[in-house]
């Protein structure tokens, strides 16, 4: 029987990235998923990035994954969100082909040598010691492997709900793993349930285009993946309609019938993304929402609304549909549902994302409390990568709060666990002028390269944008800015008198939200992306340098490491309450403990105390 | 590595207070606040300036080089006068040096441990106590920042989450229906909490405590015998005194010295209903600066009754006990003033060397570091600058005030966020 380093169970977003991430350390690979062609389907919105989820895209792309190379191809609307805003805010977001997005997930898969796709169901984990050693099919086949991989999404014990209606499923058309999901229950303590909704689908050869407003993409389109440079596909542009009174109130008179309200659901939903039901009780003073109505591909008649998800009743769902500006005729598709599921409390995972009872087991993507593709791809990449290190392919990868978005994510996760669906923002990372979307790739490409993570291609092409980078830099650093090229850029000369160089102006008209264009003309033959992120990474430069002087104080003062077997019974100072906390959440590093709601100053001191005490003894014997 | 600063000297012990700064500034706090370093290790007389080059006081400094101190750091020490006067002087001046800042709970242990000055045992020893301490300071803040503390801080936490709620949800949820005048919503609270930080420090008063220490009100009900009682502890007929109820009827100060402290004692109008304006503009008077007093001495004209405004460390005595023949306190025949004296010095000495003065000078060391956080985050906005910036800025000016108003974690500004938006296109 063939022996694989990784298994991964699932082929949504998580267990491709985590697949192709193993793959590319050189792991022997397998990907276990229902059907092949759950491969690069995207369950809800056909949208890809945002402000957050785009830095994450970023990020993986930076990290040599997949996620962004599929995004550009199937975009067919770019839209860099806040643009108005400073980049480090800035979020790219496409539009994306339902179609193409899957097709090229498909073949980018079936290329791979080392990863195998098989279809199936997994109901059982194999664990022999402590350890996992493999996975048992439906079918009763044993799949053997150094590591496995759960990325099993909205899949476990997944349950659909429309109106009073349920039914056991992952996602509409698919079943639910239920066998598996009931096997956990009984390995692993802290499950909860979640929920999540969907919105019905249009077919939008019945709405009155003419009717409604429209929204289109950006004029010079952002890429998400930093290995292209413009779309490959037609681009398309959006409708744009809204609710009124008369929706709400039909809306209103049918609450009782809505799955959220009935009981049936316990699951938490996420506050971010509130089902329409939700907005006209919540926000009541509110008459009219937005609805967005964005086509699914450039083949497919099918139009996603965004902004009306509900669990209603179909007949409650078609009337209030059909009281929409410009969805009088409409056609419904598909109904929406809410979808509840189990999820495995993440404070149970190493940063790396390895289930702690179960040496082996890593977990990613929404299994994991999460929500979106994103998110879920960033952690397949982390838990793919440091698979492959448990089966013998390099090193852990490390990513802190300090480096990237996925670094914060999974802290947060580990540290703090969930109380609704985790969802990327901007807000939850402390070093965010230093984490950008434009700079993910100077923050993190070469550290993928380090741990066999980058192809070759991706590797020359980082090289050679950094030395570009270089080199401009220093030549606009050595050049002063002379009295005659103050009047050729839209700049106030600052009245200090001192002398500026042309990187000290770049930096300027960074921050005065001007365009590198007009220092472009004064500077011929320079290539005017080099240049402006030469003025984006100079403007935040102090920034920068002191959230990395920040971030290194943490580090050297906090960021002593807890061994994850660590007995709290021996603090005898700590009290029971902290003590609970401390075992339950387990914290890798000091500074995680110190994050946790509840424990105290003296709690950490004692905490340290002993870490350090130990690590004396150790080295005192080793000597 | 930051300089941190604490008082050291233990609770109680009233004369001498020991100042403590610890860190790779500590030679230049000394240098600038003693004029120079002396030699390691020998206890050196010194003429303590501020920055300015007023005078503290004069008392001895230590210094202890790197490797041979406490905490295995530089360090200095400054042993002065234990008065609130000096001790908050010298708190300001060691505060007011480039990289220095109020050790928060726990921070000397922690670096003492680290230097393997401590051993296990001892920092298990000290856990309770650095518990204890990171409560008291929350609630000293309360007490220390003037009466209306407690409204306004939360006012504070108030004002600067939902600014920073605003000015999240524009970041981060761009593509949603949010208000257009969000630069007013920003800004409106940031000035409300502003101008109570101006307020505050503005309470700093330094020179003032300089010249006068300690403020010690006795209040009570008309004629319950305060003024009787402020000339027996002053020695002299201060306020005039009467029969009549009434009589005093502003507020009148006589400047004294107990245990080695200066203090004025205060003697205000009694408490009663007014019947004629001037009459009821100096009772406000003086129950305005009661309140404002460093120390309450409350006297009840009669057995079982109830004082009004006490506060914690406040003395509540009965009055007249030579008529009653109840045990208190009688300004006629000088009962129970010696005894009053007594407790007065306790409180002092605790005021003076307890961390009160200490959580004084970090408060306002921490408000002021807000106040300049906050400040750049309001002329970024006015200047219609970037708001990530101004996102970090009220970022830190949170931190700084995190002993003052509590934690403000992103769950709470993601909350306001979703209760006050709706959010989810
Ligand atoms: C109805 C609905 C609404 C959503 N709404 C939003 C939203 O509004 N915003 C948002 O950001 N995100 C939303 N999402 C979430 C988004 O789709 C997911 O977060 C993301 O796809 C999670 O990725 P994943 O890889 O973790 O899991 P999934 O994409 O769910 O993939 C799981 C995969 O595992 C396979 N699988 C499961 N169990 C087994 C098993 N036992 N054996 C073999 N294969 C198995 C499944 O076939 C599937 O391919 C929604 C999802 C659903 C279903």
């Amino acid at each position: 029987m063939k022996h694989f380093d990784v298994i991964v169970v699932g082929g949504g977003h998580a267990g491709v990235e985590a697949a192709l991430a193993a793959e590319r350390r050189g792991a022997t690979t397998v990907l276990v998923t229902f059907r092949k062609a759950d491969l690069g389907v995207m369950s809800c919105n056909p949208a890809i990035g945002g402000i957050g989820k785009g830095h994450l895209v970023r990020e993986i792309d930076a990290l040599g994954g997949m996620m962004g190379l599929a995004a550009d191809h199937a975009g067919i609307q770019y839209r860099l969100l806040n643009r108005s805003r400073g980049p480090a805010v800035q979020g790219p977001r496409v539009q994306a082909d339902r179609r193409r997005y899957a097709e090229f997930v498909q073949a980018y898969v079936r290329e791979k040598v080392d990863l195998s796709v098989i279809e199936g169901e997994v109901v059982d984990l194999s664990v022999t010691g402590g350890a996992v050693d493999g996975v048992v099919l439906a079918s009763g086949d044993l799949l053997r492997g150094k590591t496995v991989i759960l990325t099993t999404g909205t899949f476990l014990r997944g349950e659909i709900h429309i109106g009073r209606e349920r039914q056991s499923s992952g996602r509409r058309g698919d079943p639910a793993a239920d066998r598996l999901g009931d096997r956990l229950r009984e390995v692993a303590s802290g499950i909860g349930r979640l929920k999540t909704g969907t919105p019905a689908r249009l077919d939008g050869r019945t709405i009155a285009w003419d009717k409604i407003g429209r929204q289109d993409g950006d004029e010079s389109p952002v890429m998400m993946s930093f290995m292209n440079v413009a779309p490959v596909a037609r681009q398309i542009s959006c409708g744009v309609t809204e609710t009124n009174e008369r929706t709400h109130e039909i809306i209103r008179d049918s609450l009782h019938l809505s799955a959220m309200r009935s009981g049936n659901i316990t699951g938490i939903g996420p506050r971010y993304c509130p089902s329409v039901e939700d907005k006209v009780t919540r926000f009541a003073e509110k008459i009219s929402h937005n609805v967005f109505l964005e086509p699914e591909g450039l083949e497919s008649p099918t139009v996603y609304p965004n902004g009306i998800s509900t669990s209603l009743p179909r007949d409650v769902q078609e009337a209030f549909i059909k009281s929409i500006r410009g969805l009088e005729q409409v056609e419904i598709q598909q109904f929406g549902y809410a979808i509840e599921y189990d999820f495995i409390d993440p404070r149970s995972l190493t940063p790396h994302l390895e289930f702690q009872p179960i040496t082996g087991l890593f977990l990613a993507g929404q299994i994991n409390g999460t929500t979106g593709y994103e998110e879920a791809g960033a952690q397949g990449l982390l838990a793919g990568a440091n698979a492959a290190a448990r089966a013998g392919r390099g090193d852990l990868l490390p990513l802190s709060r300090f480096d990237s978005y996925v670094g914060v994510m999974v802290d947060d996760l580990t540290s703090k666990g969930v109380t609704e669906p985790y969802r990327m923002f901007t807000s939850r990372a402390e070093y965010r002028l230093s984490l950008r979307a434009d700079n993910a790739d100077q923050r993190l490409t070469a550290l993928a390269e380090q741990h066999g993570l980058v192809s070759s291609g991706r590797r020359i092409q980082f090289e050679r944008k950094m030395k570009h980078l270089r080199d401009l830099r220093s030549q606009l650093d050595a050049q002063d800015f002379g009295v005659s090229d103050w009047a050729k850029v839209p700049l106030v000369r600052p009245k200090d008198g001192r002398r500026r160089s042309y990187l000290d102006v770049a930096a300027l008209i960074q921050s005065e939200h001007g365009t590198v264009e007009a220092l472009a003309s004064v500077l011929p033959g320079v290539d005017r992306s080099v240049l402006s992120q030469v003025a984006i990474d100079a403007f935040y430069a102090p920034y920068v340098d002191r959230q990395a002087a920040e971030a290194k104080k943490i580090s050297t003062e906090e960021g002593l490491e807890i061994p994850p077997e660590f007995d709290y019974s021996i603090l005898p100072s700590l009290s029971a309450e902290v003590r609970a906390k401390l075992t339950s959440s387990r914290p890798t590093t000091i500074a995680a403990a110190a994050r946790i709601e509840g424990v105290t100053p003296a709690a950490v001191v004692s905490l340290l105390a002993h870490l350090h005490t130990e690590k004396r003894a150790r080295r005192a014997k080793q000597a | 590595m930051e300089t941190i600063v604490a008082l050291a000297t233990a609770r109680g012990r009233a004369g001498v207070a020991v100042v403590r700064v610890s860190g790779p500034e500590a030679f230049s706090v000394c240098e600038s606040i003693a004029g120079r370093v002396p030699t390691e290790r020998v206890a050196t007389l010194a003429r303590l300036q501020d920055a300015d080059g007023a005078l503290i006081d004069h008392g001895l400094v230590l210094v202890f080089g790197e490797g041979r101190s406490f905490t295995g750091e530089p360090v200095c020490e400054f042993q002065v006068h234990g008065s609130v006067a000096v001790v908050s002087a010298l708190i300001r001046a060691c505060l007011s040096v480039e990289g220095v800042r109020a050790a928060n709970a726990g921070e000397f242990t922690r670096r003492a441990f680290l230097a393997g000055r401590m051993d296990l045992t001892e920092v298990e020893a000290l856990a309770d106590l650095i518990d204890a301490e990171t409560e008291a300071q929350r609630r000293q803040a309360l007490r220390v920042l003037d009466g209306s503390a407690g409204r306004m801080i939360a006012q504070w936490r108030e004002d600067l989450l939902q600014a920073s709620a605003m000015l999240e949800a524009a970041l981060d949820f761009a593509d949603e229906e949010l208000p257009d005048d969000l630069t007013t919503h920003v800004l409106e609270p940031l000035f409300r909490v502003q101008a109570g930080f101006a307020e505050q420090l503005q309470g700093r008063r330094s020179a003032e405590i300089v010249r006068d220490g300690f403020e010690i009100a006795i209040v009570g009900p008309v004629n319950a015998g305060k003024s009787t009682l402020l000339n027996a502890l002053a020695g002299r007929e201060a306020a005039i005194t009467s029969e009549r109820a009434g009589t005093t009827r502003d507020v009148i100060e006589v400047r004294m010295e107990i245990a080695g402290h200066a203090v004025t004692l205060i003697d205000t109008a009694g408490l009663r209903e007014a019947t004629d304006e001037i009459e009821k503009l100096g009772i406000d008077r003086g129950i305005e600066r009661a309140q404002a007093a460093d120390l309450r001495v409350h006297l009840l004209a009669a057995p079982g009754e109830t004082p009004v405004g006490v506060r914690g460390g406040d003395i509540v005595l009965l009055s007249k006990a030579d008529i009653w023949g109840l045990p208190g306190v009688s300004g006629k025949t000088g009962e129970g003033i010696a005894a009053l004296i007594r407790s007065i010095e306790g409180s002092l000495a605790q005021r003076v060397t307890g961390s009160e003065v200490f959580s004084r000078e970090r408060h306002f060391d921490q408000i002021e570091r807000a106040g300049n956080h906050l400040g750049h985050a309001i002329s970024t906005l006015e200047r219609g600058g970037p708001w990530e910036l101004v996102g970090d800025d009220l970022r830190q000016t949170l931190r700084s005030l995190d002993g003052i108003v509590g934690r403000v974690d992103v769950e709470d500004v993601l909350g306001r966020i979703f209760s006050s938006f709706c959010i989810g296109k």
